[in-house]
């Protein structure tokens, strides 16, 4: 058995393809102008990159302020502005867009077999629409920050604080046409665009994700967008349907918000699993098991997902009875994403399973998705979550879902995709050892913060009773080891831009149509629209392929 | 090197001829095209929904809990003017509908005319708009600014809405809550109002268009998808005309 199912091209002869989306035209408004889905997909990649960093950092200054119990970092109103805006840029303007404006808008027409997103000017513009949205939030953040959370809770963001709320409330508005851009992009390209043969049935399982995540983004985010617009009319003008004396109601925000919030995760999860997906199967050479079951539960997961959003309210004074409904309809979502767990362990069963970065960063999404996913299970229960609601307990196991899942998730698919995007490898073996560092870093950030909750350090505060130091402590180091493994990615990725090895069309043997083209592709993709002749993961089939390409290379 | 890629596409375009000049490079047919613009407008008139949906949810919740405040503030609303405007939006659907088929019919000169007639009407429907705002302004109904209960404690202080509907004064608690629904009344119809103003904009840019001859050459996409949304903004009309202006009347 080999180590390694890499395979490059002779590297003294091999050379980039002189013509590629990159090289295709040059100068910045070329790529300010683009309609070319692969290159709009770079520009949000960067801007994505960007903006996690500026997240990073602010969650590096929560983790500085924490590691003592007084509040002596920072002063705690400068606090409460540096964990709303770490939550306001990681949510909206990173993990939202990271995998669907990314690798989904790079790979998704690809993999279909078409040209291109349906509407690639609007593909532009949800581009535009997330700068000026981020400028806005920017800006907010240098003229003074706002410090509601990023939940932007009522009474306290339309009557009690006097920060920025306008501003950023807007900035995340236009984010979220952004989202829905995207999303409706994708759901057109999906019905409209596959290439002759490709049934719905033999698209790659992140297609499918990526359907279902787009479904959420084009039902729930306009109600975000309407909760907003009343949160910044009640601050400006005082309307009242959020404000008690009113006779508004602020838990119709809460609903509202949710509406859209709690669908928000699995906006952000569903790509995650795609890509998952596609990387598992890869590197045990073996097709998806259970491919209609992994499909339809992402489908099922965007259903259930819609009905689950009061189990943000338990403690808010909802009836008993929505609770125990809400209640019941959250242990449900465990089903679909349980069912994708066991399916992908089913994959790996007896596969010819081979350790390069991104399948490292799947097990780690494997592992600590099944930990985030299951603690979740605590907070759907109404009478464990009462005790751990708003504690760091809710922060842990956010982060799990969201860090340990998603972020890996998206590094998994980076790598993964990588040779494909630039025409050259990363370097394997240090990229092992960041996936390596960013595990490890993760437990020990993350971990301590579930034992924090239980014991009821409750989130938000800047200061804590002295005997919660340790585990703080513990995080705050976990959280530096962390930063260390998200830093070396950029080094080493931007090093193989120019020094990378040179990928070949197919370096690890996959079978998606994406992988049947030159690296990096050509602007229409394809020289010719590709016929879908077989099952998605159909390893034998690439096995004849290359078969065939012998006499014609001889 | 891009010598090359001009090359190769003067390549693809000879080998293509056939294709009409509006298809876009990435599509296989028109047919293709044409379907998947069209698709795509239905969905974003589904997030619309969406949109205006939240605005819904809030005026059910506040109706069922200050039914009395909800009555009498409706009492308020003028259905001679609301009904005419409903009139004038459902007309302006049905020219939008024949500029459809004067362009499927190529009939450029119809098209004009029912472009332009549609532009009027929905220019008159958000003038009847602006004299209703104005008569509120007056009157002081507009939450966050002035706002007076006065109609509702002391409804002989409106002699015209008292003739009509002899309403009962209301518990000042209860009369309170009439900025609910003034707000959700300007909320909705502004936000409606909104749409108008960015259609009558797009009609504007279409007339000019059209008068150059650019939807009766058998690509009329733009039309078609314009006239979904124009019609999708008649039909939330449809639905804020009675729960606004007619469901309280006899009550």
């Amino acid at each position: 058995m080999s180590e390694t199912i890499v395979s490059l091209p002779d590297q003294e002869t091999a050379s980039i393809p002189k013509m590629n989306y990159l090289s295709k035209e040059n100068g910045l408004l070329s790529w300010l102008l683009t309609s070319d889905h692969k290159r709009i997909a770079i520009l949000y990649l960067i801007s994505i990159s960007f903006f996690f960093f500026i997240g990073g950092s602010l969650a590096a200054l929560i983790r500085l302020e924490l590691l003592t119990p007084q509040s002596d970092l920072m002063a705690t109103d400068t606090y409460n502005k540096v964990f709303s805006m770490h939550g306001i840029v990681m949510v909206f303007f990173f993990l939202v867009p990271s995998v669907p404006a990314t690798l989904g808008n790079f790979f998704l027409p690809m993999m279909l077999g078409a040209k291109d997103l349906a509407l690639p000017k609007v593909n532009l513009l949800s581009w535009y629409l997330y700068m000026v949205a981020g400028v806005l939030a920017l800006y907010s953040m240098a003229a003074g920050g706002v410090d509601t959370g990023w939940t932007f809770t009522t009474p306290l963001s339309t009557h009690y604080v006097n920060t920025h709320v306008i501003t950023t409330g807007m900035a995340i508005f236009v984010a979220g046409f952004s989202s829905i851009f995207t999303g409706l992009n994708f759901i057109v390209t999906i019905h409209k665009m596959r290439a002759p043969g490709m049934t719905w049935f033999r698209m790659p399982l992140f297609i499918w994700a990526h359907y279902a995540a787009s479904i959420l983004m084009v039902l729930g985010t306009p109600v975000l967008a309407i909760a907003l617009v009343l949160v910044v009319l009640e601050r400006t003008v005082g309307i009242g349907v959020f404000d008690p004396a009113k006779g508004g109601d602020p838990l119709l925000f809460q609903h509202l918000f949710w509406f859209y919030s709690h669908p928000a995760v699995y906006i952000m999860i569903l790509p995650g699993m795609g890509v998952i997906s596609e990387v598992i199967s890869t590197f045990s050479r073996k097709r998806v098991f259970g491919y209609t079951a992994v499909a339809f539960s992402s489908v099922a997961i965007a259903v259930f997902g819609f009905f689950v959003w009061a189990h943000h309210m338990f403690i808010m004074g909802i009836s008993s009875y929505s609770v125990l409904v809400f209640s019941l309809l959250t242990m449900l979502v465990a089903v679909p994403s349980a069912i994708k767990i066991f399916n992908w362990a089913f994959t790996l069963y007896k596969g010819s399973i081979t350790f390069e970065t991104p399948m490292l960063y799947a097990f780690g999404f494997m592992g600590l998705f099944t930990i985030g996913g299951m603690t979740g299970v605590f907070l759907g229960t109404s009478g464990t979550d009462i005790h751990l609601t708003e504690t760091y307990f809710i922060v842990a196991h956010f982060h799990f879902v969201m860090v340990g899942g998603m972020l890996m998730a998206f590094l998994a698919g980076l790598h993964f995709w990588w040779p494909k995007m630039t025409g050259r490898m990363y370097p394997e073996k240090i990229s092992q050892l960041a996936a390596l560092i960013t595990f490890i870093g993760f437990n020990f950030t993350f971990f301590p913060q579930f034992i924090l909750g239980t014991l009821g350090m409750p989130r938000r505060y800047a200061s804590y009773p002295a005997e919660f130091q340790v585990l703080n402590v513990l995080s705050t180091a976990g959280a530096s080891i962390l930063g260390v493994g998200y830093l070396l990615p950029v080094f080493y990725l931007l090093w193989s831009l120019k020094y990378g090895a040179i990928a070949g069309e197919n370096p690890w043997q996959a079978t998606g149509l994406e992988w049947q083209t030159q690296s990096p592709p050509l602007t229409e993709n394809f020289t010719e629209i590709p016929v879908m002749d077989h099952e998605a993961y159909d390893y034998e089939w690439l096995e004849r392929q290359k078969e065939k390409e012998v006499p014609s290379v001889g | 090197m891009s010598d090359s890629t001009v090359i190769t596409y003067d390549a693809q375009a000879g080998e293509e001829h056939e294709h009409p000049s509006y298809q876009r490079h990435h599509f296989e047919t028109i047919g293709q095209q044409n379907d998947a613009t069209n698709f795509a407008m239905w969905l974003f008139l589904l997030t619309e929904i969406m949109f205006f949906g939240g605005l819904f949810t809030a005026y059910l919740i506040y109706r069922n809990w200050y039914y009395p405040a909800f009555v009498a503030a409706s009492h308020q609303l003028d259905i001679f003017w609301g009904g005419l405007n409903t009139l004038l939006l459902i007309t302006s659907s049905f020219t939008m509908a024949m500029g459809v088929w004067s362009a499927e019919m190529r009939k450029q000169g119809a098209l004009v005319l029912c472009l332009t007639l549609t532009f009027v009407l929905g220019l008159g429907f958000l003038g009847i708009k602006t004299i209703e705002y104005r008569e509120k302004f007056e009157k002081h109904h507009v939450p966050g600014l002035h706002y007076s209960v006065q109609s509702f404690t002391n409804p002989a202080s409106d002699p015209e809405i008292e003739r009509e509907y002899r309403d009962k004064p209301l518990p000042p608690d209860m009369a309170t809550h009439t900025e609910l629904y003034f707000f959700l009344y300007f909320a909705m119809t502004g936000m409606h109002a909104l749409h108008m103003i960015i259609g009558i904009c797009i009609l504007g840019f279409m007339i000019v268009r059209a008068r150059a001859g650019a939807y009766t050459g058998g690509h009329l996409a733009f039309v078609e998808n314009f006239g979904l949304y124009w019609h999708f903004v008649d039909i939330v009309w449809i639905f804020l005309f009675p729960l606004l202006y007619l469901i309280s009347r006899h009550q």
